[in-house]
């Protein structure tokens, strides 16, 4: 089973349905049982990364993904890929989960619109389990004012706004998309199967 | 570089697609669940759902078309027609809809927008204009499905939704809607030029060439067509096709 942590923040229905639709196993939860006999988490949100982190918090799950997270595989998705890394700059400055090092600050341009919002192109730093079979080129769907700065070791894919936006990172077994898999068409499908299938 | 996105839009009345001609005479084609698979799989980048009657009623035979749709597709769904509150919005949105579009409710309230922008992000908030050039040449503000003249000037209505936090427009020439003779390209460019959030052109669609003049002409981030797509004159994939000959940047 996937569980789809709910802490009170994000879209868990559009990423349920995904899963539903690629047959995988999953439930939203916010219990600690479910979480711990789960074989994979995702981590989704939408939001504000403050109000977000701050319900994670005070819901007792952050210490128990942090736990959990050294045994299973572990998928952040947008506001939740940026709650993996150290620290946050939106608003004021706040702690993450620490998983993947690295930093979210506002996106870097003063040309370009933010939010950065819609279809982007992936361009490829590294493989990893979840850029199987995606090439370079392929679209995904983006919607952020934030993003994270890293090293590249961290990045798989990455895509072009202003300066480079992390889209796929990872450490080990956990990972994190910028950009919405579960609304990015069939790319994004095949990034959450090959989520689906890690061992 | 971000693509520039193609949007159908399904016009819905009691569960039924339906399409109007210059927002009067309506007529029914089909299950909309069905008709928005069928665009997800031809390469839609975003579908939107409009109910035209739901001022009135059916608004739970509306939460359960847009639950259906979200099960079968994963691209961004939009939501428009008779939102009037905050909660209207949250149903939507636990529904499955991942943006709803605002029109008259935005006009008579305009603090829903920044309510709305708060609470569920900008990015789920896209804000409906109806527009339609008066004799004088000015552009002015239509709501109830294009029967009220607001007063409001076209321009100083969408700086000030830019203002209170809407993530988008969605910008429809009364003029032009259900004519095909193409984009209102100065209207739209007026906006463009006024805002710096993304603009979705909508209203006049008929051939192939205007959506290729309407991202040639305009800065506009999206077009949005109906009845094109839904007698089949074009396929989604046959337009993205003809704009990545011409160099526009789509999601082919």
């Amino acid at each position: 089973m996937i569980a789809i942590i709910d802490y009170g923040a994000g879209n868990l229905f559009s990423v349920k349905n995904a899963l539903d639709y690629l047959g995988y196993d999953n439930k939203i939860t916010n219990s600690m049982q479910d979480i711990m006999a789960a074989e994979k988490m995702i981590l989704p949100g939408v939001g504000s990364f403050p109000a977000a982190m701050k319900m994670l918090r005070e819901s007792g799950l952050e210490e128990l993904i942090k736990e959990e997270a050294k045994k299973k595989p572990l998928l952040g998705i947008c506001l939740g890929m940026q709650m993996l890394f150290d620290v946050s700059y939106e608003f004021e400055e706040i702690e993450g989960l620490s998983l993947i090092p690295g930093e979210i600050r506002l996106i870097d341009s003063t040309k370009l619109k933010i939010p950065h919002m819609g279809w982007n192109s992936l361009l490829k730093e590294k493989e990893c389990a979840l850029s199987k079979d995606i090439n370079e080129g392929d679209m995904v769907y983006y919607v952020h004012s934030y993003q994270a700065y890293t090293s590249k070791e961290y990045i798989s894919m990455y895509s072009e706004y202003g300066g480079i936006i992390p889209g796929l990172v990872f450490q080990n077994n956990i990972y994190g998309t910028q950009f919405h898999p579960e609304k990015s068409g069939e790319v994004g499908l095949k990034i959450l199967r090959n989520f689906g299938e890690l061992e | 570089m971000v693509a520039k996105r193609i949007i159908p839009c399904l016009d819905i009345r009691d569960g039924q697609l339906v399409k109007g001609v210059n927002f009067v005479g309506i007529k029914e084609i089909g299950d909309p669940v069905e008709y928005a698979i069928k665009y997800h799989k031809e390469g839609a980048d975003e579908i939107t759902f409009l109910d035209i009657n739901a001022v009135n009623e059916g608004r739970t035979i509306l939460l359960d078309l847009v639950s259906e749709a979200a099960k079968n597709i994963f691209v961004p769904v939009t939501v428009g027609g008779g939102i009037r509150t905050v909660d209207d919005i949250k149903d939507l949105l636990r529904a499955g809809a991942d943006k709803v579009s605002i029109s008259s409710a935005a006009v008579k309230n305009p603090k829903i927008i920044s309510e709305a922008a708060s609470i569920f992000g900008k990015q789920s908030v896209v804000i409906a204009i109806d527009a339609k050039k008066l004799s004088d040449g000015r552009y002015k503000v239509f709501i109830n499905g294009g029967r009220v003249n607001t007063g409001l000037d076209l321009v100083d209505w969408a700086k000030r939704v830019e203002e209170l936090g809407a993530g988008e427009i969605l910008l429809t020439s009364m003029d032009a809607d259900g004519t095909k003779n193409g984009f209102d390209i100065p209207m739209l460019q007026a906006v463009c030029n006024a805002v710096n959030i993304p603009i979705i052109a909508s209203g006049g669609c008929g051939k192939l060439e205007d959506f290729v003049e309407v991202f040639e002409q305009t800065t506009v981030d999206a077009a949005l067509a109906a009845s094109i797509f839904h007698y089949e004159d074009l396929s989604i994939k046959q337009v993205k096709q003809e704009l990545n000959k011409r160099n526009i940047p789509v999601r082919v």
